[in-house]
């Protein structure tokens, strides 16, 4: 039995408090720069730390690529996956892990640290977020409307804007 | 899986362009990007072979501005049309909200049509979506070619309609995109479902805008 979709998830402020506390930490801990969140459909859900230099939608979408391909790679070798890729660069470099099967935690670091430490603090890190990540993807079960009718009426009346009436 | 972030107040859908190769898949977003305001859209991003066929995905972000208090937008993808990059096509359908199938009206690609067809029905259900429930939209592009097929014969193969089980939706739904035609209608006995269908000339932008914003306004009912 299929699922008519895909079904949308919602990510709260206080969700988004007790995420930015564990990768505060994290990031101190690691002295690493930056922590982002990305889902594996390829939107950005929160960035901690050094604001990104970057455009972060691009970035997002790539990400999710770049690990979905990955994944791919690793059952052609009869791995389940890859759960986490390291892409080394001369400045910086990143850590992608993933978190509970939905969310990507990505971290960039340059050389004020070393890949081991990134890497130790990470496990701690990863854990916690699986937990979090759990409790929510469970609440939202089941859940279909987000968002109340006043909201798609205008939404409709914006893409008349951007697209035309025609 | 459209994603409601409430911490940043934003909300994202995502909107997949399948079809076979040559189709006009790019083209569309390529219109799309050119012809949007610069404050409305990102990157244009395409992971494509030094031929310009693509390999990865193609990736356009639409900007519909701040709706009640959430920034609001689309995210265009187009997967590859070869057969040859299934695998990458199939993960671009992870997490979609609405799919607009690129057919090419050229009477030799009507295998390709088929096949793509029938190629998305088997990723989105390998994913656990059903395509019958999802925002879907069918463009015909390509009409200004001298062997285009005629509409009709492009709807019975590629949009023959399915059978409607569900009582509540067994009801006569006109097409709001053709005139005197029927989106759900009951023949011989039997509730059938079509999904809106649009001729298009993508490389002018014919029938681009009607396109996107037809599925961009199924996906926006279906948040809520």
């Amino acid at each position: 039995m299929t699922a008519p979709r895909a079904a949308s998830w919602a990510f709260h402020e206080e969700d988004s408090v007790r995420i930015k506390a564990v990768l505060v930490d994290f990031l101190r801990d690691a002295s690493a720069r930056t922590a982002l969140l990305v889902d594996r459909a390829g939107q950005m859900l929160i960035a901690v730390g050094e604001p990104p230099t970057f455009d972060p939608t691009a970035f997002a979408s790539l990400t999710a690529a770049d690990f979905s391909a990955n994944d791919q790679l690793a059952r052609l070798l009869g791995e389940g996956d890859f759960g986490t890729l390291f892409h080394q660069g001369e400045r910086e470099s990143l850590y992608l892990a993933d978190i509970a099967r939905r969310v990507i935690l990505v971290v960039l670091f340059d050389n004020r640290t070393t890949l081991g430490l990134v890497k130790l603090r990470m496990r701690a890190t990863i854990a916690d977020l699986t937990v979090i990540f759990t409790a929510m993807f469970t609440r939202d079960t089941g859940s279909t409307g987000h968002v109340d009718a006043s909201f798609v009426g205008e939404a409709e009346d914006e893409l008349d804007k951007l697209f035309g009436t025609g | 899986m459209s994603l409601v972030n409430y911490a940043s107040r934003e909300i994202n859908c995502k909107i997949v362009y399948y079809g076979p190769g040559l189709g006009g898949k790019t083209t569309n977003l390529e219109y799309v990007y050119e012809k949007v305001a610069p404050s409305s859209k990102g990157k244009l991003i395409s992971l494509a072979t030094e031929t310009e066929r693509t390999l990865f995905f193609d990736f356009l972000p639409v900007d519909l501005g701040t709706i009640r208090g959430f920034r609001t937008r689309f995210h265009l993808y187009t997967v590859p049309g070869q057969v040859y990059y299934n695998a990458s096509r199939k993960l671009i359908l992870k997490g979609v909200d609405g799919v607009v199938f690129v057919a090419d009206s050229q009477i030799d690609r009507t295998e390709a049509n088929l096949e793509a067809m029938q190629n998305l029905y088997d990723n989105m259900t390998q994913h656990g979506y059903d395509l019958t429930r999802l925002p879907f939209v069918i463009q015909y592009n390509k009409r200004d070619l001298p062997n285009a097929a005629p509409v009709a014969a492009l709807d019975a193969a590629l949009n023959p309609g399915w059978n409607v089980e569900d009582a509540d939706r067994q009801k006569v739904t006109p097409d709001p995109y053709r005139p005197g035609d029927y989106l759900v209608k009951e023949i011989d006995g039997v509730w059938v479902e079509r999904v809106p269908t649009f001729e298009a000339v993508a490389v002018r932008g014919d029938g681009v805008f009607d396109t996107l914003k037809a599925v961009s306004k199924l996906v926006l009912k279906s948040l809520g």
